[in-house]
């Protein structure tokens, strides 16, 4: 009863944080991209404005309000909706509403939903591929401890984890679609499109990204596998004549995946987040996409609406890796 | 307790802190490792070549700005001519496909932003976050709770994501180097920060400490001469780690086309050129990422050996292969 007590309000705890934290990250983005760079109104016109129509659209903005207002306006949006006057028509934008695009006016939460498709593709896919890579290379390293094969192991995840993700990237691209033509080079297809063609076509992408997550996941199982293998009830399991390998299939495993799986909680809530570099190599029409297209046209609202449901992924993620972790691992302790 | 300070991917347990330990000895271990030694030497390369780049350019007689439309066949949209992407006596590494540009000189001169960004950078991490460490671990508890907190958020939140959107606040003609240093130091300072506070509190509680303060040392006196001699170890430790990520960073911005600006050279700027390269002129595509492979490896491997040299009892722990030892002292 007590144990369950402390579970539950470590989780609150947990989940009181994460919204603070979210509520700081929303004020400071909004003091940094409202209240210091040049003047928004001027951005959101372009750059062929006369002074007259930057001012008509500060009005319609409401960037003229003192700053609080405009902040207490955009959590408005966020939790209740707002409307917009785009001159001559009034555009309703719905609840979690995270303002204009300066660009053509779109809605910004329906630019992030538009983005959510592919880059959820990558992460789960990537995902599968780095836990299978990353665990299963760990496992093998700490089974051949001592031996060629850990070495080998040890040099490659050292290499792995080093490497930018855009460099394993081109460098698959160059082998398998220019040199050994095994795919063709990959363009996204939704999955509701053409499911085959989808799994085709994010093949490439998942691979890239798996492989190189995987390193970091090599690594760490090794060390945690080695760990277990080093405790008291292991050497009893040996002395009564258990395999090695079953000891660390087996056993040592059990004591290594907590910490993997709360890695991989972090980790999906990055990817989700926008893995910027990958698709941005490969094309993919996702929410890192999104969020290097509006910083490189200076669209504000986007920039700020992308970072804030980033940060709201990835802290969701820490969150449940946390909760995670502990229920993984009753001896972590819960304060 | 929070998950990352349990995983701390990549980060080896720092030393444990003590009295600072002397650098001839580092040195002589580190000069044992063969694979430090080579880790060193190609770096020490690199940073000859990047400060002689001027130098090295006008020994080859290029420069990294001049388009060479001659060495372009503009029939096929910009490949370079001749074998191996235009190799020959005055282009050593080839010419860039579409411009004719000199690749050695581009090269050359990207290492000097790479590394120039990379250690400004770090310079700015490790002041942050040492100052942000000490003042949590000695201040009163509310200071600490504020630090910590920032720190734990700054750890938290993905980095690449928050510099691309710091670099949308400022003005078009801010001096993109100094930017991508401020934005990089700004923002990756939590590890060292956490260190440097975990480490003070334990030193706080050593006997060394105490007798300097009971021997009538000021605080500041007792910072300066007593704890941040003793904190040098974790932390060179932990900036070894930071050098290559900072590395890394700068070039995946400027893959982002969110680094220096053009014509600047920069790696990441070029790689990213090379993804429509790759079927007409492999060369442009390998070059860079070779460089730019072989000095993220050198730095970790030297950082790696830096770690196990300022700590030997981590190397024959490793060596032995035994289960970590959770109290050292």
């Amino acid at each position: 009863m007590t144990e369950r007590f402390t579970g539950l309000r470590f989780a609150a705890k947990r989940l009181v944080g994460a919204v603070t934290v979210l509520l700081v990250l929303s004020v400071v983005l909004y003091a940094l991209f409202y209240l210091v760079p040049g003047d928004p109104a001027q951005l959101a016109c372009g750059e062929r404005c006369n002074p007259a129509q930057v001012a008509q659209v500060r009005g319609q903005l409401g960037l003229d309000e003192p700053a609080y207002a405009q902040y207490l306006h955009f959590l408005q949006g966020v939790f209740a909706g707002r409307d917009y006057s785009t001159g001559t028509s009034l555009q309703h934008c719905a609840a979690p509403c995270l303002g204009l695009s300066h660009q053509n006016d779109q809605q910004v939460t329906a630019l992030i939903v538009a983005g959510l498709p592919a880059t959820t593709s990558l992460a789960i896919g990537a995902l599968v591929v780095w836990l299978a890579l990353g665990v299963g290379t760990g496992l093998l390293s700490a089974l051949r401890r001592g031996g060629v094969t850990e070495r080998v192991l040890t040099v490659l995840t050292l290499a792995g984890t080093g490497t930018p993700v855009f460099i394993l990237g081109l460098l698959l691209l160059m082998a398998v679609c220019a040199y050994l033509r095994w795919l063709p080079f990959p363009s996204y297809v939704p999955l509701s499109q053409d499911p085959e063609q989808w799994a085709w076509n994010m093949l490439l992408p998942w691979l890239t990204l798996g492989l190189f997550e995987s390193a970091k996941y090599a690594r760490l199982t090794r060390s945690a596998t080695l760990e277990v293998l080093a405790e008291d009830h292991i050497r009893t399991f040996r002395a009564y004549g258990v395999s090695e390998r079953a000891l660390v299939t087996r056993h040592a495993l059990r004591g290594a995946l907590p910490p993997v799986i709360a890695l991989s909680a972090l980790d999906l809530g990055q990817v989700m987040g926008g893995a910027m570099l990958t698709e941005q190599l490969f094309g993919l029409p996702g929410l890192g996409r999104l969020l290097v297209d509006s910083v490189r046209s200076v669209d504000l609202p986007v920039v700020v609406g992308v970072v804030l449901v980033i940060g709201t992924a990835v802290v969701i993620a820490n969150a449940v890796a946390d909760v995670l972790y502990a229920l993984a691992d009753r001896r972590v302790v819960l304060s | 307790m929070a998950v990352q300070d349990v995983l701390a991917p990549g980060a080896g347990d720092p030393p444990a802190p003590g009295p600072a330990a002397g650098a001839r000895g580092v040195w002589r271990r580190l000069r044992t490792r063969p694979s430090a030694v080579v880790a060193g030497a190609v770096l020490a390369a690199l940073l000859l070549a990047a400060l002689a780049a001027p130098l090295l350019t006008a020994v080859s007689g290029q420069d990294p700005y001049t388009y060479h439309d001659e060495l372009v066949n503009s029939a096929s949209g910009g490949a370079p001519h001749g074998a191996f992407g235009g190799i020959s006596g005055t282009h050593w590494l080839g010419v860039e496909p579409g411009t004719g540009r000199d690749l050695f000189a581009r090269l050359v001169y990207g290492a000097r932003v790479s590394l120039l960004v990379a250690a400004g950078a770090l310079l700015l991490q490790v002041l942050i976050g040492v100052s942000v460490g000490l003042a949590a671990a000695l201040g009163n508890r509310w200071a600490d709770q504020v630090l910590s907190r920032i720190t734990d958020v700054m750890v938290a939140l993905p980095m690449l994501v928050l510099a691309i959107a710091l670099t949308t606040v400022v003005p078009e003609d801010f001096p993109r180097p100094l930017l991508l240093i401020l934005v990089m130091g700004a923002l990756n300072w939590g590890g060292t920060s956490r260190l440097v506070r975990a480490q003070t509190l334990t030193l706080r509680r050593l006997d060394f400490v105490a007798a300097a303060r009971l021997g009538g040392s000021g605080p500041l006196r007792v910072v300066r001469r007593e704890m941040l001699p003793s904190l040098a170890a974790p932390v060179i430790t932990h900036a070894a780690i930071l050098l290559p990520s900072n590395i890394v960073l700068e070039a995946s911005l400027s893959f982002l086309g969110i680094g220096v600006k053009p014509p600047t050279p920069a790696w990441g700027q070029m790689l990213s050129t090379a993804t429509t390269w790759f079927r007409a002129d492999p060369m442009y595509v390998l070059l860079p990422s070779g460089l730019l492979f072989v000095t993220v490896l050198a730095f970790t491997v030297l950082g790696d050996a830096v770690r196990t040299a300022l700590d030997p009892r981590e190397a024959s722990r490793l060596r032995v292969g035994t289960r970590k030892e959770k109290t050292r002292d």
